[in-house]
Formats: C-alpha cells, structure tokens, sequence
C-alpha cells in the first residue's frame, strides 16, 4: 500500500495541479488569475505525459554499448517527450493569444474583475 | 500522379496561403484576398476529387514520409473524412467570397490579417478531418481553436470578452482531449487511430480505456458545444463579426462532431460504446436536453444573431442525438445533418450579414415589410433555410430529421420521436416570428428616419451570390438526399453499427 503511494507520488502531484489549475479558472474572479490557472493545467498535463515515460535508473534513447544488449527497460520512450513539444508550444501559442485579448479587454473596459467587467458590458 | 497526394494536398494549400497571404498583404492589400480565394480554390479542388477518387477506389491511406503506421503519422481519406472535408472547404470557400466586402464594412483595414487567419482556421479544421493519426488531431484541433479565437475577437464592442471565455473553455476542451489522449497512449502505446481500434479488444483490463474515453468524449463535448458544455457558443458566435460566425457557426462544431464519431465508432468499437458501457446512451439523452433548451432559449431571444447561436445549440443535439442512437439510420442521420446544418446555417449566418451590411444592426423588433421589398433575394433566401430548419419537405432539413426519428422508432426510444417533433415546433414560433416581421407587419420602424430610407438596398452581389448559392443548396441537397445516402454515407458506415 505504502509502495504503491510511493511509487504513484508523481501522478497524486498532477492530479493535485489539474484541480488547482481548473479551480483557479473556474472561481477566481480576475481575468489573469484564470490565465494562470488555464497555464498550470495545461503544464500538469505536460508533466503527467513527461511522468509516464520515465523510468528508474533508465537513460537517454541513444544506443550506448556499455549497457550491453539493447534491454527497453534501460531507455526512456522519447514519444511522449517530443509530443510535449509540440504541447508546449501550442500552450505558449494560447498564452499569447489570451494575453492580447486582455490587453484589448483592458483597454475597451479599463478592468479586469470579472464582476466589475459584466457590469460595464450592459 | 498528383491525385494521388491528395489528403495531403487538402490541408497544405491552405496553410501556404495562410503564410503567404500575410506578408503580401501587408506591401498590397488587395493580394490577400485573390490568394486566398486561390487556396481554398485548389483545396476544394483536391477534396471533391478526393472524394469522387475514394468512392470509385476505396479507403486511401497516405503515409507521409513514406513512414508506415504505427510508427508514422498516416493521413486517411475514406468516405465519411472526405465527405466532410468537401463540406468544410465547399462552405469556407462560398464564405471566403463573400467575407471580402462584408469586411470592408465591418473591419475596414483588417481584410489582410482575417483572410490569413480564416485560411488558418479553415486549414485546422480540413486537418482534423483528414488525419488519422490522434496526436496530429489534437495539433490541428488547437490551429482551428486559436483563429476561432482570433476571428471571434475582432468583432463588437464586447467580443474580446466573449472570444477570451471560449478561449478558456476551448483549452479546457483540448486539454482534456490531450489527458485522454495520454491515458490512452499508456495503455495502447499507439497514436494511430486504426492501430489504436485493433489494440483495445486485445486489452484484459478496461479502467484506463475507460477514463481515457470519459475524457475524450468531455473534451470533444466542449468544441462541439454538446449541450450542458455550450456555454461559450452563444456570446462567441453573436460578438463575432459577420464573416467570423460564418466560418464558425456552419463547420467548427461539425468537424468536432466528426471527430467524436471517429473516436466512438472507428477507435473504439460500436459494441464497446453502446453495449458495453453505455457512453452513447448518455450522449443521446443530453442532446435530448440540449434540443429542447436550445430551441426554448432561441424563442426568448431579441436579437436574429443570438437566436441563431441558441439555434445553433439545438441543431447540435440532433448530430448528437444520431450519434447516440448509435444505430444505422441513427447514424445516417447524423452525417446528413452535418452536411445540412453546415448549408443551411451558412445560409441564415450570411443573411444576418447581408442585413447587418445594409442597416447596421439585426434586432428583431426592428425588422418590418421595408426588408422583404428592398432586399427580396435575401428575404428568399431566408424563407428557403428557415424551412428547411424547421424541416419542411423537400428542404433537407427534413430528410435528415426524418432519419433521426426513423432511428429513434428502430430504437424503441419514442420520447426521442417526440422530442425531434416538439422542437420542430418550437423551430416554427422563432422562425415564423422573423417572417411574418418581413412579408406581413407594417411597422414603420425602419422608415422612422429618411436616411435609413435610402441606404437600405440589396446586398451586393458578391455577398448575395453565395447566400442564393447556399439557398438553392439547401433544396437541391434535399431533393437529392437519397443519392448522396446511398452513394456516400452507406459507405461510409462504420463497421459493427
């Protein structure tokens, strides 16, 4: 049991980021407080792909003879890595995009409260 | 042979016009708009003949790279991928001709930056439906999502503010798509979609598969606005500028409802989704719900592009509701409506513009017989896809709501029957309203002031031909309905339904 929560630790961590992170978008009021909640959930999904492929004691996916015969357990997947670039990359694009539709909401409304917000819409 | 590079050749041209469009756009504007009428040209090119080749051949599987699946990405045309492709780019081409002078009244100066991002949006959504590989999926589902953003933002005063609530609730989407997705991959080890679908009958265990389902189907549920998940759609659609919910309203929500088809039917199996666990008996009875509602809402709304949002709601849940059924007829209704909603919602999108371009607002209240007389073919037009919304033989919108209860009665569910049938009537009091406003009241709210008076005239012609395009689209698609059920979707039926 005690193992099996060891051994888990990485995924109770993400999962504890995924809630901070759809919480803070859900119930914070101001705008870039929900920016940053929507940054760590998408940074808890990059580190739960990054978590799955680790492994113990296990080295980088370049052939290296002095670990002998080629064994899959001695070599991280790469995949889930590279995929997580491309993740990344589009997490960055997205941060972008709402940046600048906060600098224009800033602009037009002179707020960033939400509640403050939906009043000067009507 | 070209021909034979085509399910690369849909996306690609559109993604070159996107970069190219820009820069030359910004030394002379009046370049980005024939270029990008050329890209979509050329891709809509490629995707009829995409289509005609894999209906005569079978289903074509392109490796790019000359890398085989699994190890790389493989772009799959079959018959339901390239029936939807040729809607996607048919209808942003129509839209791509008439966004050019709809924009020069709405977002003068802007014309270059929006081209080049339609063409983006237009470039994501023909990749998703093109590719059969789940990651690549998610890339091009996320270039779709940001000028979805983009083309939300630019339009009135509060649109910024509705494009930044999709942008949270679209990420949501995608991030529970890419968790799923995740899970996915740790127990398949696989991304490709076909490759996935022959591992998971293999598999003892079935919770991961399972959460990773849950997750996909939430996350596809928020861009395809699936009822309890659609708030961000009505204020993204009604904020955005004329040509945006015209390249929104018709596609972006129906490419999400063909991905979930992929992912229940072709990943997974039929008799694993609806036998199994029933995950499309739930997705049955929620577009249940989200008819009704949406048609309720669309009733209490004042303004004709709102309503058409909150319409929009409704007419999800019926592609919902034909997936759910997850039977043979079921199913054809779905696609049906994929196609008929897309051309039908185009039209009214592009009507509301047409109006929007010669008075400057489209409140309801305001509308009265001075419309119908000055802008006739708009007022037809109208007429032809409130019908067929309503399901009115022979539009096709009827033929589609005619599979959906065919579906239901094979079902035995019959509270479905009367729910298509109470939202059709519900479809009659919002659409009826607007056209007794347009032939019968005389009001005299729009002659009030002598200059309204005189700039009200038709639309022109570049913006009314698409919109008359579309009108006649809608009859004759009816008219040929069986054609297009016995030569496209019956072949497109995925195994096992």
């Amino acid at each position: 049991m005690t193992d099996f929560f060891i051994g888990h630790m990485a995924y109770y961590f993400i999962i504890a980021l995924l809630i901070i992170g759809l919480w803070g978008m859900l119930f914070k009021k101001n705008l870039v407080k929900k920016l940053i909640g929507m940054n760590i959930l998408q940074a808890s999904i990059i580190i739960f792909y990054v978590a799955s492929a680790s492994k113990y004691k296990a080295t980088v996916p370049v052939i290296d003879s002095r670990l002998g015969a080629i064994n899959p357990a001695d070599y991280i997947n790469p995949l889930p890595h590279t995929l997580m670039l491309t993740a990344i990359v589009v997490s960055v694009a997205t941060t972008g995009v709402a940046l600048a539709l906060l600098i224009v909401i800033y602009k037009r409304f002179k707020t960033l409260n939400e509640d403050e917000l939906l009043e000067r819409m009507k | 042979m070209i021909f034979e590079h085509f399910p690369i050749l849909i996306p690609l041209p559109l993604l070159l016009g996107a970069m190219i469009a820009a820069p030359l756009g910004v030394w002379k504007r009046d370049l980005a708009y024939p270029i990008a009428l050329f890209a979509t040209g050329v891709s809509l090119f490629f995707a009829v003949s995409g289509l005609i080749f894999v209906l005569n051949t079978g289903t074509h599987h392109y490796h790019l790279g000359s890398w085989a699946p699994p190890i790389g990405i493989e772009y799959v045309v079959d018959a339901l991928s390239g029936f939807v492709a040729v809607i996607v780019v048919g209808i942003g081409f129509l839209v791509m001709i008439y966004s050019h002078r709809s924009l020069q009244r709405e977002l003068p100066n802007k014309e270059v930056p929006f081209h080049s991002v339609s063409l983006l949006f237009l470039a994501g959504l023909s990749g998703m439906v093109v590719t059969g590989d789940l990651f690549n999926l998610y890339v091009f589902l996320e270039i779709a999502s940001l000028s979805a953003y983009a083309l939300v933002s630019v339009g009135e005063k509060r649109a910024p503010v509705a494009a930044f609530r999709y942008l949270l609730l679209g990420t949501i989407g995608a991030s529970f798509y890419l968790l799923g997705l995740g899970y996915l991959y740790l127990v398949t080890g696989s991304l490709n979609m076909l490759d996935t679908a022959r591992i998971i009958p293999l598999l003892q265990e079935h919770g991961l598969v399972l959460v990773a389902l849950t997750l996909m189907i939430v996350g596809i549920g928020l861009k395809m606005a699936m009822f309890p998940l659609h708030l961000w759609l009505p204020d993204a659609y009604t904020y955005a500028p004329s040509a945006g919910s015209a390249y929104l309203a018709p596609i972006a929500t129906k490419v999400s409802a063909y991905v979930l088809i992929r992912i229940l039917f072709t990943v997974f199996e039929p008799a694993f989704v609806r036998d199994e666990f029933s995950f499309t008996t739930v997705i049955a009875w929620l577009s249940a719900v989200g008819i009704i509602w949406g048609s309720v809402m669309a009733i209490a709304q004042k303004d004709l592009k709102r309503m058409l949002a909150y319409s929009s709601v409704s007419q999800i849940g019926y592609i919902g509701l034909g997936i759910g059924l997850a039977n043979p007829l079921g199913f054809i209704g779905a696609v049906l409506h994929i196609m008929n909603h897309a051309v039908m919602k185009a039209t009214l999108f592009l009507v509301s513009g047409n109006i929007f371009y010669r008075l400057g607002f489209t409140e309801i209240s305001k509308f009265d017989d001075k419309l119908r007389k000055k802008m006739p073919v708009t007022s037809v037009a109208f007429v032809i896809a409130a019908l067929s919304m309503i399901g009115i033989p022979p539009t096709a919108g009827f033929f589609s709501k005619w599979y959906l209860v065919l579906g239901s009665i094979d079902a035995g569910n019959w509270i479905f029957v009367f729910v298509i049938a109470l939202s059709s009537l519900l479809n009659v009091v919002y659409f009826f309203r607007i056209i007794e406003k347009m032939y019968i009241s005389k009001t005299k709210n729009l002659s009030e002031s002598p200059v309204e008076e005189i700039t009200i005239k038709e639309a022109p012609v570049s913006m009314l031909v698409p919109t008359l395009i579309l009108a006649i689209a809608v009859i004759v698609l009816g008219l040929l309905n069986a054609v297009i059920v016995d030569s496209v979707i019956k072949s497109a039926m995925p195994r096992g339904l």
